[in-house]
């Protein structure tokens, strides 16, 4: 029987609980390699889930243990690549307010946010119909010449901020 | 030495500082003991502080955010803080975060206790 096309391949239910977070990051660097991301693409796109969840168990839950989060992984096709859903149950906030932060300013905490979004190609956060946030994420395999384009004047224009 | 499920911290003096090492994966399931540790060698004020990452082979932005607020403590203590054996993993999220221009990031202990 054929998967539901709009299934996600792999579904992982688990509570806020940072001790598992290594098994989520192992997980997820397993489907990126099989999609057919190299090794530091796979270890980035790992990074970027943990730091997503790390934000939703830390800001969204305020460290309870007791949270329920769900990690969806969809391998996509045309353009190939991988899209990462991360829902939760937790506080309602503003998409539009969830932002990086100055990286000039040199302080602990709060780069979680620029982690995402520089390394995966699109970023999007929105609220759960009745409760919590859902983030999407997608990383191209071979990012299209538009992406490449961002990407090039994205690092010139920080070489520039530099 | 500190251990918490998966990260172990090893303590060694040295003639004018510490050599701290920790050894397994930062996470927010162990930052915290890594920053307990950090913590109680500083309240030491050592001369020069080394923290050898080279059996770290993953951190994520609290393993990050808790090695800023010890290189914030050390500049106001007069301290030297420095990286040393950095896995390439590891160094890509300083670049990411454009902190490897901030740190004093060495290739090992020894380039470290001699800087």
């Amino acid at each position: 029987m054929a998967k539901p096309i709009n299934e996600p391949a792999v579904r992982l239910e688990m509570f806020s609980q940072p001790r598992f977070l290594a098994a989520t990051r192992a997980l997820v660097g397993s489907v990126a390699q099989r999609i057919g991301f190299n090794a530091c693409q796979c270890g980035q796109i790992s990074l970027a889930v943990d730091e997503a969840m790390c934000n939703v168990i830390t800001h969204g839950y305020d460290r309870r243990d007791d949270g329920k989060l769900w990690l969806n992984l969809w391998p996509l096709d045309t353009p190939p690549g991988i899209k990462v859903v991360v829902e939760d149950l937790a506080r309602q906030v503003d998409p539009g307010s969830i932002q990086p932060r100055d990286l000039d300013d040199i302080r602990p905490g709060g780069l979680g946010v620029h982690i995402i979004r520089e390394i995966m190609d699109e970023v999007t956060y929105e609220r759960r119909r009745d409760r919590g946030m859902r983030l999407t994420m997608i990383k191209h395999l071979h990012p299209s010449p538009e992406v490449r384009a961002h990407d090039s004047s994205s690092s010139a224009q920080q070489r520039v901020q530099q | 030495m500190s251990k918490a499920e998966e990260l172990e911290i090893h303590a060694q003096q040295i003639t004018d500082g510490v050599i701290l090492r920790p050894i397994g994966e930062i996470d927010l399931s162990c930052a915290a003991l890594l920053r307990q540790e950090l913590q109680e060698v500083q309240n030491q004020k050592p001369a020069r502080l080394v923290i050898d990452l080279g059996e770290v082979p993953y951190m994520d932005s609290s393993g990050v955010a808790t090695l800023v607020e010890a290189m914030q403590i050390a500049r106001r203590s007069g301290s030297r803080l420095i990286l040393s054996g950095m896995q390439e993993k590891v160094l890509s999220i300083f670049e990411i975060a454009r902190l490897d221009m901030v740190f004093t990031i060495v290739g090992s202990v020894e380039e470290a206790t001699a800087l």
